[in-house]
């Protein structure tokens, strides 16, 4: 059992928890954070595996800086969106449906 | 100079992105009508110079692969290049005419546009899995983008519930780069085809493939995961949901089949081919079905992205062990069904916004009269229709052609009831359109009339569609082209 | 490529074009309208001529190009392409004529006359297709550009007719594409060739060959409507009476017969058919569509009605005599293309005269409908002797020549129904033309229009007079060369001794 083997373990208990968090939870901050959970999951079994297989290795972790990257942005962007879904109609979740509005252009 | 090209197509649209970050809606419209100018006679140079020369590849800066960034392209790279120039181009000079340029988050219309075009490329021109990775990112934060730009808080929930479908997929995708790169020590798809020709495929490797084949075909809305997908496109502006229906989901898509054509037969099953050309075939009825009992017109175009979806997948199934040249015919028709859906599917939205506007009623039913007095956009929507039915002499017509043949060739004849029957139940909801349409209504013109431009654009992307069948053969001629080098 | 390979193509384009053209133009335009339909058709009219003078010489005409891979776009003009295409050109000429004076004063006129452009271009198409693929393209053109004709009216009923009728065709053509893809999967492309491919079959595909034609009859058997396919056709009487001129004489019917008349004749071959036991249901088959149009055209009371069970009738005149394993008794299906399409679209002209000018819908107002309007009812009464078999006209020739044939190929059986259905026909048509003739007239018509001098529109008087007398003469000067019938024996005489 080496280091290695142990993180890319660990990100797989944290891909599953944050898994469920996604699917599970309703209110969307909360997911958004499980989002950031499952991310970091697949960031530890990416760094982890390889460096289990063949000692220590740059790529995986360039492309975790990569992926930690991409990933605060689509946070940041998530988040623009729930704060705007509040601001605009009192809600914490995709759960209840508004009443239905009509017209608009589309 | 071809280097050059492919590296221009990724990075032009990115500054472009920031030269409208910087400007509002109206002159940010004159600067991107400068860029879609540039980007389509790219395109079409890049297109001209591999249907000459073949295909290749190419490291950024001179660095090699795997730190560097590789892009490869070849026959499908490049005929996917074009299209997107092709459809971007259209949806954008609709968008200028079309979108409201007083309301205040509009200008961020245009960066998102572009954001969107340079992922695009990147997916098509990607060489490596882990800059597809990039690649489809970058489009799915720029679509969710887009989406959210309606404002309204039915925009906002579609958006949200599409941003949180498109990470998910992304995530499980990257697990399963990770896991791959943990077996097989590399990034590229050659590499890993490489490795496997001359070591025995290790257990369990199907597991890295399948998750990121479930993450794509989330992202693709593929049934049962389809489920963000008509909010999404029904409720997003029509140039919007155009360049959705058109060309984002076929990004993951793309990505399915270049994983599943390269490493379905060493790491998939007969097992799972079948599946999902079983998951296909459901999309197909269903989304039909659903597409035929929508109130709004275009929620019924979104269902019937869902149904269309069905089809590409049939790809996994013909191609799993069978000869070469069934593979070929499948591959030939899944890149027509690609072009074709997307040229029409473009027309049909973009028509569908014109005709909302002009009915000022986004219903089936308030489409009464159209026929006498709204001819033009009306007979757009209905040539988009012929294409999507696979009637002749349309693209889709060919694609469900070779798909025909490469079933029968292959003897998984279940596969043409879904083909014949898909066609039948697209033809249900495309003439509930039509028939709605030339129900005949009042007497006099109610109704406000587009300017000529915005009628214009789904009209010539409609007879594309139309014409592809005749001309399927040059381009499909082209799409086989392969790379130059061997594996890498 | 050469002028002659471009002639079918040009013959396409001059209704192709006339229909982008008719839809640029602005629905107030009739004039500019009317001479762009009436120019195309000539122009239509004599390249057909001049095509059919360059058959008969045995000039080659077509081109082909690869539009799929392993499949070929092929246009061919033989001799029963120039058949099919003559009626359809110098039909369509007249019912653009008949449409202009019928439609006058009716909205969407533009939207009418480009999709009759389309209509026929398709037809021409069908025609001209020189293989199954390039035939299958015109053949759903087809089905697409006729739907806005069905539905022209814009009225719940056309829409639900409409709907019925794209339920059908398009089944139809489901059907047809997998019988295509089949055969191209099992043999590949094949151009039509008469005396067909499948002469020495190679015994494993027999199999195939079977299930692949009935595939291919079912498909073609909706347009074809034989029974129980013939279904859309009644319910297709709810569009204007030019679009049900054109769709039962000339162009959907017709379309799925000669679909038929190609896949006995030239992909399988007769031979071949007959030998893999294909024929003699097929006979049976339409042998009993003849009497079951016939049967229930008695009960109609409607009288487009009756004209539409009285067409599901006689286009399997058409089938039975193809499907007789004899020169003869094709040359008599043959040659009812032409002569059924002629005396049909008279009736049908006839018809809607009654409709526009007198209100008339139902046979029981037609009482003393004769002397108001003569010219139309005499050209009526011609049409209906016709179709009863009266000599010296049309209808008679094909029944003399299909008789014939049957008994030269000791199928008496045929007789038998050729003679029921004509004293069907007869029970039919003749209480029509009593009621025409000798019942004095209600006291007042449905609904009355004047036109002036003649008894009605000049667009409407004429062209049913010109057909009746087309019908008057082919049955005279049938022995004469370029008559329909020497033409149909020239056909047959190029497929049973290829």
């Amino acid at each position: 059992m080496t280091v290695p083997l142990l993180y890319a373990l660990a990100g797989t208990v944290l891909c599953g928890i944050g898994l469920l968090g996604l699917l599970w939870l309703s209110h969307l901050l909360r997911k958004l954070l499980a989002f950031n959970i499952l991310g970091s999951g697949v960031f530890l079994v990416l760094v982890g595996l390889p460096q289990h297989q063949g000692g220590p290795d740059p790529v995986p972790q360039a492309l975790v800086l990569t992926g930690i990257v991409v990933a605060i942005a689509a946070t940041a962007l998530a988040v623009v969106l729930i704060r705007r879904y509040y601001h605009l109609s009192g809600m914490t979740s995709l759960e209840d449906e508004p009443p239905a509005r009509k017209g608009g252009r589309q | 100079m071809t280097l050059y090209l492919m590296a221009g197509l990724l990075f032009t649209p990115l500054a472009w992105a920031v030269l409208t970050l910087l400007v509002g809606f109206t002159r940010g419209r004159l600067i991107t009508w400068a860029g879609i100018l540039v980007q389509v006679l790219v395109s079409l140079t890049l297109w001209l110079a591999v249907s000459r020369d073949g295909g290749f590849y190419y490291g950024l800066g001179g660095w090699d692969a795997p730190l560097g960034i590789e892009l490869r392209v070849d026959g499908l790279a490049v005929t996917f290049v074009l299209l997107t120039a092709v459809v971007a181009s259209a949806c954008a000079i609709h968008a200028g005419v079309y979108i409201d340029p007083d309301k205040p988050w509009h200008r961020y219309f245009w960066p998102l546009f572009w954001f969107l075009w340079s992922g695009l490329n990147a997916v098509w021109l990607g060489g490596d899995l882990f800059n597809l990775y990039v690649g489809l990112e970058l489009i799915s934060l720029a679509a969710v983008g887009l989406v959210a730009l309606g404002g309204s808080v039915a925009a906002l929930r579609a958006s949200i519930r599409y941003l949180l479908a498109a990470l998910l997929g992304s995530l499980a995708y990257l697990l399963g780069v990770a896991l791959m790169y943990g077996q097989f020590g590399t990034l590229s798809i050659a590499g890993v085809v490489f490795w496997l020709d001359q070591h025995p495929v290790p257990a369990g490797s199907g597991l890295a493939l399948a998750l990121m084949i479930a993450g794509l075909a989330l992202k693709t809305a593929l049934f049962p995961l389809h489920r963000w997908l008509p909010p999404a496109h029904g409720i997003a502006r029509s140039p919007v949901s155009a360049l959705l229906s058109a060309l984002v989901i076929k990004a993951s898509f793309y990505i399915a089949a270049r994983l599943w054509l390269e490493l379905g037969e060493p790491l998939g099953s007969l097992a799972a081919a079948q599946l999902v050309g079983l998951m296909g075939s459901a999309a197909v009825v269903w989304g039909s079905w659903l597409a035929c009992r929508q109130p709004e017109l275009k929620q019924v175009v979104a269902y019937s992205s869902v149904a269309q979806i069905g089809y590409l997948f049939l790809l996994f199934p013909l191609t799993y062990s069978v000869s070469e040249s069934v593979a070929l015919q499948a591959r030939q028709g899944m890149t027509l069904q690609v072009i074709s859906h997307a040229l029409a599917k473009a027309a049909m939205f973009l028509a569908a916004g014109n005709l909302i506007l002009s009915t000022g009623s986004s219903r089936v039913n308030a489409l009464t009269g159209v026929s006498r007095f709204l001819p033009f956009s009306l007979f757009s929507f209905g040539l988009a229709g012929v294409s999507l039915m696979g009637l002749p002499p349309s693209g889709g017509f060919a694609a469900k052609w070779l798909l025909l043949q490469a079933s029968l060739g292959s003897a998984q004849w279940w596969w043409v009831l879904v083909l014949l029957a898909g066609g039948l139940l697209s033809a249900v909801y495309v003439f509930r359109i039509y028939r709605a349409s030339f129900l005949d209504g009042p007497e006099t013109d109610q109704f406000y009339h587009p300017p000529r431009s915005l009628e214009l654009v789904p009209m010539v992307l409609a007879l594309m569609a139309l014409g592809l069948g005749l001309v399927a053969d040059p381009v499909l001629s082209v799409m086989a082209l392969p790379l130059e080098d061997g594996s890498r | 490529m050469t002028l002659n390979a471009w002639m079918p193509v040009f013959a396409l384009m001059t209704s192709l074009i006339a229909a982008v053209v008719i839809f640029a133009l602005p629905e107030k335009g009739y004039r500019l309208r009317t001479t762009v339909n009436l120019g195309a058709a000539l122009l239509k009219l004599g390249l057909v001529a001049v095509m059919v003078w360059g058959v008969f010489r045995g000039v080659d005409y077509g081109l082909s190009y690869t539009m799929l891979p392993g499949v070929t776009f092929m246009l061919k003009a033989d001799a029963l392409s120039m058949m099919f295409a003559g009626l359809s050109a110098v039909l369509w000429l007249l019912t653009t004529i008949y449409a202009v004076g019928y439609l006058e004063n009716s909205p969407n006129r533009a939207r009418f006359f480009g999709f009759f452009s389309l209509c026929v271009a398709s037809t021409m198409g069908v025609a001209l297709a020189g293989n199954l693929f390039t035939f299958f393209l015109f053949y759903e053109m087809l089905t697409l550009s006729t739907y806005p004709l069905v539905v022209h009216r814009g009225t719940e009923k056309a829409l639900q007719a409409g709907r019925t009728y794209i339920i059908y065709t398009l089944t139809g053509g489901a059907v047809l594409l997998l019988g295509i893809a089949w055969l191209h999967g099992v043999v590949g492309d094949l151009p039509f060739r008469p005396g067909g491919h499948f002469g020495d079959a190679d015994p494993d595909i027999q199999q195939s060959l079977i299930l692949i034609f009935i595939l291919l009859v079912a498909g073609l058997g909706v347009k074809a409507a034989l029974f129980p396919l013939h279904g859309w056709l009644p319910q297709a009487m709810v569009a204007p009476a030019p679009v049900s001129a054109l769709l039962h004489a000339v162009a959907v019917v017709k379309a799925g017969a000669f679909g038929i008349v190609r896949v006995v004749h030239d992909i399988y071959g007769v031979e071949a058919s007959s030998a893999l036991g294909l024929l003699e249901p097929l006979a049976w088959l339409a042998a009993f569509t003849i009497l079951y149009g016939s049967v229930r055209a008695l009960s109609q009371g409607d009288l487009k009605r009756r004209l539409a069970f009285s067409t599901i009738s006689q286009v399997s005149y058409i089938i039975l005599g193809i499907s007789l394993f004899g020169p003869v008794a094709a040359a008599g299906g043959l040659v009812h293309l032409l002569h059924q399409g002629i005396m049909k679209i008279t009736l049908f002209f006839c018809a809607g005269n009654y409709a526009e000018t007198l209100g008339i819908h139902r046979i029981e107002e037609l009482d003393g409908a004769g002397p108001r309007m003569p010219g139309t009812s005499v050209a009526f009464t011609i049409g209906a002797f016709g179709m009863i078999g009266v000599p010296p006209l049309a209808g008679f020739i094909t029944k003399w020549t299909m008789g014939s044939g049957a008994l030269a190929v000791d199928m008496g059986w045929v007789i038998a129904v050729l003679v029921a259905s004509s004293l069907l026909n007869a029970a039919y048509f003749l209480p029509v033309v009593h009621r025409l003739w000798f019942r004095e007239p209600a006291d007042r018509w449905p609904r009355e229009c004047r036109w002036g001098k003649l008894e009605t529109s000049a667009w409407l008087f004429w062209p049913p007079l010109l057909t009746a007398v087309m019908t008057v003469m082919v049955g005279v000067l049938a022995a004469l060369t370029f008559s329909p019938l020497f033409w149909a024996e020239l056909i047959v005489l190029r497929e049973y001794s290829p």
